[in-house]
Order: structure tokens, then sequence, then C-alpha cells
């Protein structure tokens, strides 16, 4: 029987030892009309040599086409150290510390990762991670709610260049809770918030405003004059980063006179694989001021009984195990395992390393906005300081070039003509350290040749 | 495991260290002043060696399902097979960009679509969303999709959610997120709901209740179809709490219980790791009525090609509670376990965990131990008190779970749920062979003895491990939650 170990002689000792005739029995508190014969829908067992077969083959019908998506998620080298060590089983198979004595290596790791996130987006604290970026987001909207107790409207302003899905996630998840958003619009040909839609709302209750740096367009938003902006009209601010920029990128810790009040985002390049979606992480940092309204786990450093350091989850009194219905959020479990790669992924990069990867990315990106711009009938649609992704408009419709890449083995960006349909046939691209030269010349002849052929 | 330390990663640090070989060499970005970052993050300098040293010591600091025997009630810690991570790990499916068109993803959806198949099948549910990326989530899932039913209805009044006693902290912190008020119901002194109190909470402002089923009392809940019918004539809707899941694996369906929605946690019962507190994954099923709430995207199949169905497909839907498909590695994870069990492996699971309780508490209970609820079976888990010991010797359950850890067992649940005082929550699991079974109730007769002798030496457990018991008082009062913070070292 896979997984399980007993043998026929420990089944009958086991049932003498309990007093009862079979294992079935066991169950005789179980209203006899409610019980199952058989799940005819499940098929057969198979070994793992036959499961084997069958995931490979399942893997190798979607292939590893050339991929130039990012929006939200982007592929980077992962330093082979890193899984190796994730996957050992004393991080993969133990659960939440809770006995802290016996998880004192998930707890100094995860205290370290405090450490590296607080410095990483130049903030006081971290918490020891959330679901993912889009959650981390719809977590910190119900935050500042809490955070900033003499703003009554409850209501987060949101520029409409900020991810679209952490802006409907973000409404899913705050959707009983009487928030309400106000989406501000972004300036044409320069794709970053439009400044004076903005400073239209000037003396009314604000909770807080979100701003996405870079944005969702790969466009540098002014951050400095948006976050004095908020300030001044005694509105929060919630930075959403990712987190490999802010080895090049001033962190929000130090946008405008005081810095940012929560910072969250996906820390998935900071040594997780796209893995078709996830598990990715989503991280929160903000000062110590605001920490006891922070949610999720959080660790601290502390002595044991003969003075000797040790590492804890604390200031539990926030969560769902002690406050049930007043938790600061319903969280429970976070994405340890996701942060043990970050943790390693960062120590073995440092910021020198993230700083290069960073700064190929961004030179990568740049080469390959250039080659496709060459192409007739392809337009960079916003101008200004870019990070690694860009928006092009296409002669054609995107969907068909992207079907027409797709059977070239390339995965050639993502389709913008439905999320923002101002736009016309806009293209979202990416390219990061992983894309080589040749691999852009790849792109660049076939997009060439599927736009000359008219898709 | 010995009093072994490892210094913070900060501590190895050297200016002008690196792992060069990690990272590529050459470019520089020209950013513009107002965007530059001035300093440099305070990340490690180090080696690949001390990097790689530091963090496998640290996880030789962790007990583990791979290393020891973790039979922590409600979180269903069994072991988690090698061949998951394996074939989930495939380089196509790490390298596979969540938004990649359908056209090159097919074999991807249709490992997702046959999960979603086969989680119906053991559930007894209509529908099943796997979006949700933790139980918790799941369960704002859930109760979001009763919610919207209601308000479908133009039904607006009822808010109201009806939560038992015993239940997880997450259901009345869900209920709580939803918008919705939280009613709190007593069990009775065996265990089930106590009925009469439920029929004074139910009414027209009732939205649904949340229960758990085996409770989180590790006892089947046996009215529950009376449970059901008085819900659903009330004009409310019931939630199940997947926790328990295992003990019923192939046995009996929630769907067939009268549940609405369920929650699934795939991290128990379909064995994905727990990670050191996550990834999860929170499934959801649903029944009829709940179809067109459920979140998106989830996977549909027209003819033989998959692809992702969203808000065209489900315009009622709760909405997408992830970046994009929850938490896609771990949903791989789940369905390769599932096809490894197969249909026999299904109720094996929900058997073999039940014998293994069944068997540690009929042991417990003979060394002299205090059952919860004696006269009752066990579901998959139990609990034992120890009021008396913490009464007469004044050695209680966190003392019992902490010399347990001297004894090489990680500890049982302890003081969940709220309502048994002293209690330790013990759930073995399958996948646990007999001889560690016993092993387990010997280590308890002989703290039992220790406790009895010299009291002292039990609550001053744990010796033998990397810290002895911390100070938390001092944890929470004078935080340190990052390296520098506090000290000057």
């Amino acid at each position: 029987m896979p997984f399980i170990p007993h043998t026929e002689t420990e089944i009958s000792e086991m049932l003498a030892a309990i007093g009862a005739p079979s294992i079935d029995a066991l169950f005789d508190e179980i209203p006899a009309a409610l019980r199952i014969k058989s799940l005819a829908g499940i098929p057969d067992a198979l070994s793992e040599m036959e499961v084997g077969r069958l995931m490979q083959a399942r893997a190798q019908q979607d292939g590893r086409p050339l991929n130039f998506l990012g929006a939200g998620a982007y592929e980077h080298h992962i330093p082979a150290a890193v899984w190796a060590i994730v996957t050992r089983g004393e991080f993969y198979s133990a659960y939440t510390p809770y006995q802290a004595e016996a998880s004192q290596g998930t707890l100094q790791l995860l205290y370290e990762y405090q450490t590296m996130m607080s410095s990483l987006t130049g903030m006081e604290v971290s918490n020891a991670s959330l679901y993912d970026g889009a959650s981390a987001l719809a977590e910190a909207c119900l935050m500042a709610v809490r955070a900033h107790r003499k703003s009554k409207s409850a209501r987060i302003v949101v520029p409409s260049s900020l991810n679209p899905t952490y802006l409907s996630v973000s409404r899913a998840v705050v959707e009983g809770q009487n928030l309400s958003f106000t989406v501000l619009p972004y300036e044409s040909g320069k794709g970053t918030l439009q400044f004076s839609k903005l400073e239209a709302l000037k003396g009314e209750d604000i909770t807080a405003v979100v701003i996405q740096q870079p944005n969702f367009f790969g466009q540098m938003e002014d951050v400095d004059a948006i976050t004095e902006w908020a300030h001044a009209n005694n509105a929060l601010v919630i930075a959403v980063v990712n987190p490999l920029s802010l080895a090049l990128f001033k962190p929000p810790g130090e946008w405008g006179t005081k810095g940012v009040d929560i910072v969250v985002g996906d820390g998935q390049p900071l040594g997780v694989p796209l893995s078709s979606g996830g598990p990715y992480f989503g991280f929160m940092t903000t000062r110590m001021e605001h920490v006891r309204q922070m949610p999720g786990r959080i660790i601290g450093r502390t002595v044991d009984l003969d003075g000797k350091q040790g590492f804890t989850l604390t200031l539990q009194a926030r969560e769902q195990h002690i406050r049930r219905s007043k938790a600061t959020s319903n969280i429970c479990t976070n994405q340890g395992l996701l942060v043990t790669a970050a943790t390693i992924h960062m120590s073995l990069l440092g910021a020198a390393g993230l700083e290069a990867v960073a700064a190929t990315s961004q030179q990568q990106a740049a080469k390959l906005v250039d080659k496709l711009a060459r192409i007739p009938g392809v337009k960079v649609v916003f101008d200004g300081y870019r990070f690694h992704e860009a928006v092009l408009q296409l002669p054609a419709r995107v969907s068909d070039v992207l079907d027409a890449l797709a059977k070239r083995n390339i995965v050639g960006g993502l389709d913008l003509s439905k999320l923002y349909p101002e736009l016309g046939n806009a293209l979202l691209v990416c390219a990061t350290e992983m894309r080589t030269d040749a691999d852009l010349d790849t792109y660049a002849s076939a997009l060439a040749d599927v736009l000359e052929r008219k898709p | 495991m010995s009093n072994i330390t490892e210094p913070l990663i900060f501590k190895h640090s050297r200016t002008g260290r690196s792992a060069a070989g990690q990272y590529p060499q050459g470019a520089t970005a020209e950013v513009p002043e107002k965007f530059r970052r001035r300093k440099r993050a305070a990340l490690p300098e180090v080696s690949e060696l001390q990097a790689v040293r530091h963090f496998t010591r640290l996880s030789q600091l962790n007990f583990s399902i791979d290393t020891h025997f973790y039979p922590l009630g409600s979180c269903t810690m069994k072991y988690n097979p090698r061949a998951c991570n394996a074939f989930a790990m495939l380089p196509e499916f790490l390298g596979r960009h969540p938004l990649a068109p359908s056209a090159v993803s097919q074999g991807f959806l249709s490992c997702l679509y046959e999960l979603q198949e086969m989680l119906k099948e053991v559930t007894g549910m209509k529908g099943v969303s796997l979006t949700p990326m933790a139980g918790a989530q799941g369960e704002f899932a859930g109760v979001a999709m009763i919610r919207a039913y209601h308000r479908a209805r133009n039904d607006l009044q009822r808010t109201e959610i009806i939560v038992p006693d015993a239940a997880h902290g997450t259901n009345p912190a869900t209920a709580t997120m939803c918008g919705c008020t939280v009613v709190e119901i007593p069990s009775l002194a065996n265990g089930d709901i106590d009925i009469e109190a439920l029929k004074g909470a139910l009414g027209p402002k009732t939205a649904g209740i949340m229960l758990t089923n085996p409770s989180t009392l590790g006892v089947f809940e046996r009215r529950i179809q009376e449970v059901a019918k008085l819900v659903h004539e009330a004009g409310g809707l019931l939630y199940y709490d997947g926790a328990n899941l295992n003990a019923i694996l192939g046995k009996v369906r929630p769907g067939d219980m009268g549940f609405d929605v369920i929650h699934m946690n795939l991290h128990k019962t379909f064995s994905t790791p727990h990670g050191g507190g996550g990834p999860g994954s929170g499934a959801v099923g649903v029944g009829q009525r709940l179809l067109p709430f459920l979140p998106i995207p989830t996977v549909g199949k027209d003819g033989d090609k998959y692809r992702w169905l969203d808000e065209n497909d489900l315009p009622q839907t709760i909405g997408r509670l992830s970046a994009f498909m929850g938490n896609a590695g771990v949903l791989l994870r789940a369905y390769v376990y599932m096809r490894m069990l197969g249909r026999e492996g299904m109720h094996r699971v929900a058997e073999f965990s039940a014998l293994n309780a069944n068997y540690l508490l009929a042991r417990l209970k003979k060394a002299g131990f205090e059952a919860a609820y004696p006269e009752r079976r066990a579901s998959h888990e139990f609990i034992i008190t120890m009021k008396r010991q913490a009464k007469e010797l004044g050695v209680n359950a966190m003392d019992f779970a902490k010399r347990l850890l001297d004894y090489g067992f990680h500890a049982p649940t302890t003081y969940f749920p709220l309502l048994v005082p002293e209690c330790l929550l013990i759930e073995p699991t399958e996948t646990e062979a007999k001889e560690e079974l016993d092993a387990f109730v010997d280590a308890l007769i002989a703290i039992q003895a220790e406790a009895e002798q010299d009291a002292a030496k039990v609550k001053g457990a744990p010796y033998t491990l990397p810290v002895r018991r911390l100070d938390d008082v001092r944890a929470a009062k004078q935080l340190d939650l990052t390296y520098g913070m506090r000290s000057t070292e």
C-alpha cells in the first residue's frame, strides 16, 4: 500500500488493542446512509514510474518556449544551491514554528529574511510573508484603514497604471469591508499617473494612495512628488514594488521626505521560478509605528532560560488563533518555503549581485525594445525612463500575433488590448538577464515575419 | 540534534566578498538621480559555500516530518512523497509563465482540470476552483460565495455566520473579514453540536454555518443530517472546513452530508508540503447553488482543448484571489499524489489514519491518560487532557509537549481547541508505523513518571534542543525584529 507501513499482523494487533472487530468498525459513528462504497470517478493508482512517465509527457507537451512575458512574474537565474537547500526535508516538511525550540532553523531564517526585506525596501520592519503580491496589496489596504484612525473614508486612491489584477484581487478581498477605490488615469504618451487628477482630490478624505514602481507598463512614476502630495493631504502611502528593482532604485523608505508607510510586492523575482503561476510569496514591510496593525506572522529575537539567543513567533495577539473574530486578518500560514528560497537567493547574490541582475535585465529589455521598434508599424507607446518592460503598439491584432508567435515557440508578451482598450493593439514585453542577444534577434525576426504575413 | 547554534548570516559577511559566479558581469545601469538608490541594501556578502553551509545548518535545527514523528493535531503532518516534488519541478512546469497562451499550456491545464474533477469526486461537490492560496483564503472564498448567493437573491439581511466554539480561529476571523457577524454556539459534553443552541441561533439573519466534521474535538458530528436540514430550512447554507477531510476520505463526502461549500487543505489531506508554514492551497468545492460564484480562474474543457474560465464565463464570480491562478506548483504536487493513491488509496487514507489514532488513544487510555471524549471513537485525531497532572503535579500540557521534544518527538497541538483545558490534540496520520506510535506512548509514560518524581525536571524541558524555553514576553515587549534594530553587535 503506497505510503502506508502496516503489515497484516500489525493491523490485527492494533484492532485488538482498540477492541474493534475491523477497521470498518472505526467508522461506526458515521450514519450508515451517508457512507459511500467507492469513488468511481477516481482512476486506478499509478506507480511512481508510471506517474513520472505521465508527468514527463504532460510537461513535454508544453515544451520550453522562449519567454518575453513579465507582467508581474519574471524569469531570472536561480543559483542551483537555492532549491537544493529549500527542498531539504527539514525545511520542506516542517510546519509553522509553533514549537519554537524545535523550529529554530525556520525561525532564524525568517528573522534574517525580515532583516533583508526591511533593508531592501528601506523600512523598519517586515512580516514573515503573505500569499502573493496581489493579496499583499489587499492586506495593505485593510492595514492602512486600521492604521490611519483619523481618516474616516476608507478610501484608497490607485493609479490605473497599477497591475490591473492587483486591483481586482484587492477589490475581491476587501469586498465585505466597505472600502472604496478611486482609480486615477495615466497620462497618455507617458504611461504614468496624471498628477493633476491627484491634485484635484486636494482636501478630500483619502486613507491611502497606492503607487506601483515601476508601474504595470514598466514606466517609472514620480514617486517623490506623489508621496509628498499624499502626506501633505493626510493620506498614507502604500508602495507596490518589484524587489529586484530596488537594487537599482530608491527604496520606498526614502520616497519623498519621510518615505512611504507600507511597502508590498511579490517576492517571486528573488529566487522563485515562474512555475506556472505559483507558489510565490507576498512581502510587506512598514514603519515601527504600524507594526501592531501588520497582518501575518512576525518573528522576534529573544533569549531562552539560560540567556542564550533564540527566535520565536511574536506579537501573536494580532492573529486569528488568539484574537479570533477580532484578528488583523484571517491569514494563518504564509509562504514559508518561498521565503526560504528568497533568503538563500538574496544571500548568494548579495546587493551587488541583485544590482547586476537588475542592470542586465534593464539593458536586455532596452535592446529588445530597440530591435522591435525598428520593425515597420511597431511603435513604442510611452516615453520616459523604464525598468525591464515596455508597451509596444503593433499594426495587427495582438492576440493573432501572439498565437502566431506561439507556433514558433515564442511567448511574445501580454496582450493589453482588453485591459487597456484605449491603447489599441498594445503589447507588454519584457526581457531579463536570461535573454541573450541571440534570443532578442530570434524574437525580432519572428515578429517581423509574422507581421509581414499579416496574421 | 544538540545544543548547537549557527550565527546570523550577517556575521559571516565581509565587505567585498561575493558568490560572483551567480550573477552576470559587465552591465551597469544609468539611473537618473531622482530614481537612484544611494546606499546598497545591507544584504550579506558571503561566498557560495558560506551560504550553503549556513542554511544547511539552519535546516538541521528544525524538526520535520522527514526527521521526526510530528503528531500535530489538525495539521495532518503525513509523509510528503518526494515524487510529488520531483514531478511538479520538471523544468517545463517551472519555466512556464502563468500567462502563457493556452496553446503552449495544454499539459499543465490538463493536470489542473483532472485535479478539479478528482476533488469534485472525493467531496461530492459540483464544481471546484483551485485558486485560493491557503486554507484561510479558501474559507474566505467560501463565506464570500455564501454572501454573494444571498445578495444575488436580494436577501440582504443574512449577515450572521454561526460558528461552534471548538472551531479553528480562522473561521470567526474569516467571517469578520467577509463583513459578517459571528454567532458562537457551544458543544455538548459528548463533543456533538448543541442542537438546541443551534435552533436558537438560526433565523432570518442566518447566512450560514461553518463546520468542521469530524470536528476539532476529534469526533464525528453524528447529527450532521439534522444540522443540515435545520440550517437549510432557516435559509442558511453550510460551509465545510476541510481541515479534517483526511479522516473521512473515501468514506463519506461533505456534499452527501448536505454541505453547500467546502475548502480543502491540499497541504493536509493531499500531502503537499507544509514548508515551515506555507505554501498551502485551499481549493474550494461548491454544490449547485454556489456554482456561479466560484473564484476565477478555473479550468474548463472545450472538446479536447483546455482553457481558463474567467469573468466572461462566470459573470457572478466573487472574483480573483491571486495574481495568477493560485499556488500552481502545490496543485501539481496534489495531482501527482492523488494519481499515486488512486481509487483504492483514497479510502485507505481515512482507514489507516483512523486506525493509528484509535490505537494511540487506546494505548494512552490504558496507560492512565485521560481522554477528553472517552466514549467516542477517535476520528484521525483525538484529545487527551492533562488537567489532572496540572492540578496534582503542577505539570501542564505545555510541559509534556516540551519534554516530548527531548524524547525526539514533535509535540502535539497544545491548548487547542480552547474549550478543553490542558489539552493535547494528537494526530498521528496514516503514514506512521506502529513502532513509532508505540515509542511515542512509551515516551509519554516515561514523562508521566518523571513528572511524578521530579516535576521541575519536566517543567524545565527541553534540554537537548538548540535553545531552551524562550522568553516570549521579552520577545513581545522588547521587539527585536531585524538584525541591528536593538543591539550594537
